[in-house]
């Protein structure tokens, strides 16, 4: 290092929002984990796809639909990798480094949100598309693989495929909030998959708001989905574009107060 | 550079940092000293806004910590704990936090060579040893070639080789008209690197001076000096359950030189 002056040594300007998503981009990509499980969250999905379209024996059935049944269990990869993305900062003490690097806490966490969430909706928009696909060709028994201009098809390949992104940002805000991997975990699977099992029970109104039959009966459908044997929409499974807006509004919720925590607590 | 006042820190019922003031002068090595426990870490996450003080204020070059434009260009910081994840690598560590303080790729290939870490920067930072870990800290301090450099426990885990280094480092950074702040709870360690010394125990001030003037005060050893401090802020609080401050009080006896 050269002799330098003690003062007014720093470069014009001051660190912008590019500066703190290039800073995330590059945590993110570093670890290897973050690829292996978006691999094998994508992977499985289409797998799924495809033996759904194998075994398909009815081809009035929602076919789209049938194609992108691996989105659910899924969203639970998606919305781990996000509880990582927050708590491994607190976990390794890696937080501090970050926080050294850009002390503005909200501005940090809104570019490590935008970073994975469109990390997350690239990785859910391409399994959605293959699923479609490779479930359609998988068809077998005469049954046609459907198109992407059919009624209601590209809108639901398309808003399946935001899931990953939801469900993910989601995790990152229960990170934020509780800050610890297995207790961010558990209430992500109790939130997300656990409570699904028991809302019908004890209000079969609820039952339609649950992220996973929002992502199975709302989002990914082309057509209203009939409650269990009977015919005609459910009158419980919110519209695909209602079922969208709430899983925005779980995410929403779960940013802002991991934020507003994140933001007012020692690191 | 940096000026703390009245700085107060309290975690549950514990009072880590109690109205601490100091002020830091660029130039010189200025040593932390206080036994473990007396709130030197706590002290120097306040510096950096990681916690929030209950009262009082620190401010670096005038500037609380979080209104810093380019904080790694102005403040680095080795901190006592690891603070990089285990499945990164050295490089990829450096090349993110370089990306957030809009500083060079190439200057990562410096820190790297400065700190010694050329063979292992691809490895992944959690098989490093603690001895390669502080010096991988000690490179994302240096790395946006700031003004004010806080090392806390710097050699904690270095061997002889790796004290020696970091010890003649921080002189030359001072040298260079940089801000050097060094916690240590090694006395004799603090005696061959430090020019100034703040000294704190059980989170308050008990010295602000040089380690000459210090040292004199007990006829030339600074350790006699830092127990004579230490006992003081003991009896201080008489009646508290015995604290680190304590056992160095009951060293004093035992020791007699002059």
């Amino acid at each position: 290092m050269s002799a330098r002056p003690a003062e007014g040594h720093t470069p014009a300007g001051h660190y912008r929002f590019r500066h703190i998503a290039g800073m995330e981009w590059i945590k993110l990509r570093s670890l290897r984990s973050t690829w292996w499980t978006l691999a094998i969250t994508v992977t499985g999905a289409v797998a799924i796809g495809v033996t759904v379209g194998v075994n398909t024996r009815n081809a009035a059935g929602d076919l789209t639909n049938n194609a992108l049944a691996g989105m659910v269990p899924g969203l639970l990869l998606a919305g781990v990798l996000g509880v990582l993305t927050m708590t491994g900062e607190y976990t390794s003490g890696m937080i501090r480094a970050t926080l050294a690097a850009v002390p503005r806490r909200s501005r940090l966490l809104t570019a490590k949100a935008a970073v994975f969430g469109v990390v997350m909706l690239a990785a859910g928009e391409i399994a959605t598309f293959v699923s479609f696909f490779a479930g359609g060709l998988a068809l077998r028994h005469g049954i046609a693989a459907p198109s992407l201009g059919q009624p209601g098809v590209l809108r639901a390949v398309i808003l399946s495929g935001t899931s990953f992104c939801l469900v993910g940002l989601l995790g990152l805000g229960l990170g934020a909030i509780v800050r610890h991997t297995v207790a961010a975990v558990t209430v992500l699977v109790g939130g997300v998959y656990v409570a699904a099992q028991f809302a019908g029970v004890i209000a079969r109104a609820a039952f339609g708001y649950m992220p996973i039959l929002i992502v199975a009966n709302s989002l990914s459908t082309t057509r209203p989905e009939p409650c269990g044997s009977g015919t005609g929409g459910c009158p419980h499974f919110l519209s695909p574009w209602a079922g969208l807006a709430v899983l925005c509004l779980y995410a929403a919720v779960a940013l802002g107060a991991g934020g507003w925590l994140f933001a007012r607590r020692d690191a | 550079m940096i000026e703390a006042s009245g700085l107060t820190k309290r975690y549950g019922a514990t009072l880590a940092v109690d109205g601490l003031s100091f002020g830091l002068r660029p130039g010189v090595v200025t040593g932390f000293l206080g036994p473990n426990g007396s709130g030197k870490s706590t002290t120097m996450r306040l510096i950096m806004g990681l916690d929030y003080p209950d009262a009082g204020t620190v401010t670096v070059g005038g500037q609380p910590y979080r209104r810093l434009r380019w904080p790694l260009s102005e403040v680095g910081a080795l901190l006592e704990a690891k603070t990089f994840h285990p499945g990164r690598s050295a490089r990829g560590h450096l090349l993110a936090l370089a990306a957030a303080g809009g500083i060079a790729r190439s200057r990562v290939g410096e820190v790297i060579g400065m700190v010694g870490l050329e063979t292992v920067a691809g490895k992944r930072a959690g098989t490093f040893s603690l001895g390669m870990a502080q010096r991988l800290g000690i490179a994302a301090a240096l790395l946006g070639d700031p003004a004010i450099l806080l090392f806390d426990e710097p050699v904690n885990g270095l061997d002889p080789e790796g004290v020696r280094w970091a010890r003649n480092l921080m002189r030359s950074l001072a040298a260079e008209g940089r801000t050097v702040f060094v916690s240590s709870h090694l006395i004799g360690e603090m005696a061959l690197t430090a020019e100034r010394l703040v000294v704190i125990g059980r989170g308050r001030l008990l010295a602000d001076t040089t380690v000459s003037e210090l040292a004199a005060r007990a006829g030339g050893s600074l350790e006699d000096a830092f127990f004579d401090l230490a006992g003081e802020s003991v009896e201080f609080r008489a009646g508290d359950p015995p604290g680190p401050g304590a056992d160095a009080a009951g060293l004093r006896p035992g020791r007699g030189r002059s």
